[in-house]
């Protein structure tokens, strides 16, 4: 589980986030929503540490993460996956070594461990035999497919995801969504998913966090948003024409 | 004020470089790929303008001696001193801090940009340690080989074209660049190349790792690596010669 209370973060003059106090529970997809500039990647930063909070506590199962110096936040980061919307895979490694990475850099196990370790996240992300490609040789699907795959490779305990499916087909969307959703489940993680991607929310999201102006103005799951009175929860939700439809459908 | 600024955040930037690597097989091996990418690849180049250089210096020196109470062995002499104590150690690190600089800075920045740096910070790896390092050490270790070879050719090339144009007997050229030779000054030229490589590899390092926004910035971080080198390459010699040779 993941907590954050009363966290603040301004950059000089303007105060980003307010007093954010939220829960992400452990065995869930959640979500964070929200317009673009709501603060939301400013806060998924804060929580794993990308940014110092300016005050509040950010807590990986009771133990204050922002209380910590470098050093002993580096526990806690191993336990951390992390989904980047451009994936940041290193370009002048293959896949597999891509997905080896961190275990070569943090884990006791013999070579023959980690590559058996790789092939089974790729095969998990459904990229086996996509070892020897650079990140340049496959698709933006299958870069976040390795992103996933190297995030998982240490087998942590929380999986953040940042808009990942920014740049994708919506059937490539809804791989990708499937994937988070089942990974979570089958590895019992604690999951963040920053996204403003409505069909993403509906497929994957189990707890949702709407964020608006730098405060979390709405808590709650993919049901409950459809149906909420929430004037600028309902503004962002159905801004598009489908989700206008979907709202007639479900009165 | 900014100056301050940058100042500050390099030295803070330099303090997370200078730490006990992860891993030091990979660092190792990091370090040999950074001698090849900065040194090997560098020897076409630092070879051509070595030779061409050491075979002006002969000429020019050669038409400017229109005394003939000046010796012929001035031109090797001056062939060898120039070589020695200013083409090689200072000429040749300020070209490459425009190659290497360059690209040192446009990797890591666009590192950046694409979140490459944030990944091996959320990993727990001390990414400044781990982009950083390798680079520096790579390159002050293949840097006095690379100047070396410098001024081996350069003198070199000298001989050849003062020789092959007629301008003056090989016996005079030899009796030039043995002439008063100090060892020390190599030593001297060798600090300096050390110096110069450290500037140029943590000040475009640093310029890229502090890359924010896109492309563009990319693009102007290096730029601002290899001028900022390049000075510092200048103000740092200044101070060496007079604090070494003087």
């Amino acid at each position: 589980m993941i907590e954050l209370k009363e966290v603040n973060k301004s950059f000089g003059s303007q105060h980003v986030l307010h007093d954010i106090s939220i829960v992400f529970e452990t065995g869930k997809v959640n979500f964070i929503i929200g317009r673009s500039g709501s603060g939301k990647s400013v806060m998924t930063k804060c929580i794993v540490g990308l940014l110092e909070v300016d005050t509040g506590e950010v807590l990986y199962a009771g133990r204050n993460f922002s209380a910590m110096s470098n050093r002993d936040r580096k526990e806690i980061r191993q336990e951390i996956g992390m989904l980047f919307q451009g994936s940041a895979l290193f370009d002048s490694l293959t896949v597999e070594e891509n997905v080896k990475f961190p275990l070569t850099l943090f884990s006791k196990m013999t070579a023959k461990e980690m590559t058996d370790r790789v092939n089974f996240c790729l095969e998990r992300v459904q990229l086996e035999g996509s070892n020897k490609k650079f990140p340049s040789e496959i698709s933006g699907g299958m870069q976040k497919r390795v992103g996933i795959a190297r995030a998982i490779a240490m087998n942590p305990k929380y999986l953040f995801c940042d808009e990942p499916n920014s740049g994708l087909d919506p059937q490539t969307s809804i791989v990708i969504d499937t994937l988070i959703k089942e990974i979570t489940y089958e590895f019992n993680m604690t999951t963040v998913v920053v996204s403003h991607d409505m069909n993403s929310v509906v497929e994957a999201g189990d707890r949702i966090n709407f964020v608006n102006e730098g405060s979390i103005w709405w808590k709650g799951d993919k049901q409950e948003i459809l149906r909420s009175s929430n004037q600028e929860l309902n503004d962002f939700v159905y801004a598009s024409e489908f989700m206008r439809v979907v709202k007639d459908n479900i009165k | 004020m900014q100056l301050f600024t940058h100042i500050g955040r390099y030295f803070l930037l330099m303090s997370n470089v200078f730490r006990r690597p992860e891993k030091w097989k990979l660092f190792f091996k990091a370090t040999v790929q950074e001698i090849d990418k900065i040194g090997v690849q560098s020897l076409g180049i630092v070879a051509l303008l070595s030779l061409f250089m050491g075979a002006v210096i002969c000429i020019q020196t050669a038409a400017n001696i229109d005394s003939g109470w000046i010796p012929l062995y001035t031109i090797g002499f001056t062939v060898r001193q120039t070589m020695i104590l200013e083409f090689a150690p200072t000429i040749i690190p300020v070209i490459m801090a425009g190659k290497v600089g360059s690209n040192i800075s446009s990797e890591i920045g666009t590192m950046r940009i694409s979140e490459q740096i944030d990944a091996l910070d959320i990993m727990g790896v001390n990414s400044a340690n781990y982009l950083i390092l390798p680079k520096i050490v790579g390159a002050i270790f293949i840097f006095p080989f690379l100047i070396i070879m410098a001024m081996f050719l350069g003198v070199t090339a000298g001989a050849l074209i003062g020789v092959l144009a007629d301008l003056l007997p090989l016996a005079d050229f030899e009796t030039g660049i043995q002439y008063d030779f100090r060892p020390y000054q190599v030593v001297y030229s060798l600090f300096k190349t050390i110096v110069f490589a450290f500037i140029i590899v943590s000040i475009s390092a640093y310029h890229g790792y502090f890359t924010r926004g896109g492309a563009l910035e990319v693009g102007k971080s290096s730029t601002q690596a290899v001028v900022y080198s390049i000075v510092l390459i200048m103000v740092a010699n200044l101070l060496i010669t007079q604090l070494i040779l003087t």
